[in-house]
């Protein structure tokens, strides 16, 4: 029953958002576009000009391209599984009936609040470290040799850290979505026989499917841009052990001022970043319509 | 009838659910208690008794003035919220109460917008904010803070508000109430809530961001994320400092998440878990 005005009045009101939105996400992609294929380098101006595809190609002929490809993705997809499977794990094991359950969520959401910077440097120096970590003192404990984590696994190590930062934020909504379960099909389930794992199977998992989906979605988003992590832990090495794609980005463009090179290797963060959204959107429109 | 729990089936997942959530927690917990030794202590191996000691948290302040990034972070995630609000309550207001064809579209592209890397917008923004002297001031990293958050503000008020029943307006409409009237005395009292748990949660995500926020700052308008990321290598080995630190530096932020949980889920979840 939208009459004219309030059609036009609906415009003015969402104006402001879209527009900022538009101009947020339009102009700097045009700029960096627009670099991507200059030779430009704010410390040395006097080669400045078109340059074709050359910045694409010599970013993708850098030995650390490929390989920060294929971390930015090990990083994802290891951070995915291990949250998505703990979370289901601890969310099953939470909703069960227990003593101080309100303080058990308490503690398992607090990683997610501790800002990245924090996180990484409490686990680099007082967990992982080699000499003085906790994981140093149980591993002497043990008589075993202390494992030099961020010199020998620096991968490994960056991916505990971002496992334990996000794994909360997966077992709350899968436990708030367990929670919202019906306890009288759970029940009939279970007179009919059904045992645990084929209740968890038929019943539990697919309710709670579209959570599932909403947390990869988020993840990934957030996943896709790690960078504090990495800045604060290795610095990106051993050599370009665990250099991901925004590392290496901002390592062309504010330490190396390879201007072209780092636009051109951001237009490639831009364009995996839209493959894997063009998934993960397509799943959370479908759930959204339910 | 309610399924009898025995005490047995009780206790076991009592202790397994505890032990794991302490696993957990243990990094904030030894940082906690990592702050209240003294460097000596701190690097003698694992002990989770402190001798209570307040020296590194003095030490912090005198020598870092600890509250400068304090004060700036509290301005840069209320301020940027604050902004995010403004602009997002007028658009999530109408795309609740008066859809189009369209608006399903535009909440997805706004999401869309959250998708884009950072890093690929790095330089181009970088130099925006230095040609414009905007670099390491307060404002560029406010609104920087309100432009990334932006979507996820729209999509919690949204969902909020089209939970308002329609039909409340249309009887106030009936008792001749006029528009403003509507506004203040029917919408905002239902509205409130929505809109203070997407702050809450927008204040959480700002506090937070540790990308533009380190990058885009040096020293005057440095919230605490790059704060902590400058305790990285040069004062590694002073842990009960870093610690103290960490402990301020995550404490306001931990505690308003406790009391957040519910929110946070639905915010995060842009309204598809509730």
């Amino acid at each position: 029953m939208a009459t004219q005005q309030t059609r036009s009045l609906a415009r003015f009101m969402m104006a402001p958002s879209v527009v900022l939105l538009f101009v947020w996400m339009i102009v700097p992609l045009v700029i960096t576009l627009w670099f991507s294929f200059q030779q430009y380098n704010p410390l040395n101006p006097i080669r400045d000009g078109f340059v074709g595809f050359s910045n694409y190609a010599l970013f993708y002929s850098n030995p650390a391209f490929l390989q920060s490809i294929l971390n930015t993705l090990t990083l994802v997809i290891s951070v995915l599984l291990i949250t998505v499977i703990g979370g289901i794990l601890l969310a099953l094991l939470i909703d069960q009936p227990m003593w101080g359950q309100g303080i058990v969520r308490i503690l398992v959401i607090s990683p997610f609040f501790v800002m990245p910077p924090v996180a990484a440097l409490v686990w680099k120096n007082m967990i992982m470290h080699p000499q003085y970590g906790v994981f140093a003192d149980i591993a002497r404990f043990f008589g075993a040799q202390p494992i030099d984590w961020f010199g020998q696994h620096p991968m490994t190590a960056i991916i505990i850290i971002v496992a334990w930062q996000w794994l909360p934020f997966a077992t709350l909504i899968l436990l708030t979505a367990l929670q919202s379960l019906d306890g009288e099909q759970k029940e009939a389930a279970e007179m009919d026989g059904a045992g645990f794992i084929s209740r968890f199977i038929y019943l539990t998992l697919p309710h709670m499917s579209r959570a599932i989906t909403v947390v990869i979605l988020i993840q990934t988003i957030f996943l896709l841009s790690v960078y504090a992590e990495i800045l604060v832990t290795t610095n990106g090495g051993p050599g370009y052990a665990s250099t991901n794609l925004p590392f290496l980005v901002y390592q062309k463009a504010l330490l190396e001022f390879k201007i072209g090179q780092a636009s051109a290797g951001g237009v490639i963060a831009v364009i995996l970043a839209n493959i894997v959204a063009f998934f993960a959107m397509r799943a959370v429109g479908k759930n959204l319509d339910k | 009838m309610a399924r009898a729990v025995t005490t047995q089936h009780k206790t076991i997942a009592t202790v397994a659910a505890w032990i794991v959530a302490l696993l957990i927690f243990f990094p904030i917990l030894y940082t906690i208690i990592t702050s209240f030794k003294s460097e000596q202590e701190a690097i003698q191996g694992f002990a989770l008794i402190p001798s209570g000691t307040f020296e590194s948290y003095t030490e912090v302040q005198a020598q870092s003035g600890y509250f400068k990034f304090f004060f700036n972070s509290v301005l840069l995630s209320v301020g940027s919220t604050v902004l995010a609000l403004l602009v997002a309550i007028p658009a999530a207001w109408s795309m609740a109460f008066s859809p189009t064809k369209r608006t399903k579209d535009i909440l997805m592209w706004m999401l869309s917008t959250k998708m884009m890397p950072a890093v690929a917008v790095l330089f181009p923004i970088y130099l925006i904010f230095r040609d414009t002297g905007l670099l390491d001031s307060r404002i560029g990293l406010m609104v920087m803070l309100m432009l990334i958050n932006l979507p996820i503000v729209v999509w919690m008020l949204y969902t909020y508000f089209r939970e308002i029943p329609g039909e409340i307006l249309e009887a106030a409409r009936m008792d001749g109430a006029s528009l403003w009237n509507e506004i203040i005395y029917v919408l905002t009292p239902m509205a409130v809530p929505g809109i203070a748990s997407t702050m809450l949660l927008n204040i959480i995500l700002a506090w937070n961001e540790a990308f533009w926020t380190i990058r885009l700052t040096t020293t005057e308008a440095a919230p605490l994320t790059a704060f902590i990321s400058s305790f990285s290598s040069p004062q590694g080995l002073f842990w009960a400092k870093l610690s103290a630190a960490s402990t301020l530096a995550i404490a306001p932020i931990l505690i308003m998440g406790w009391f957040s949980q519910k929110q946070l889920v639905r915010g995060l979840t842009f309204g598809a878990v509730k």
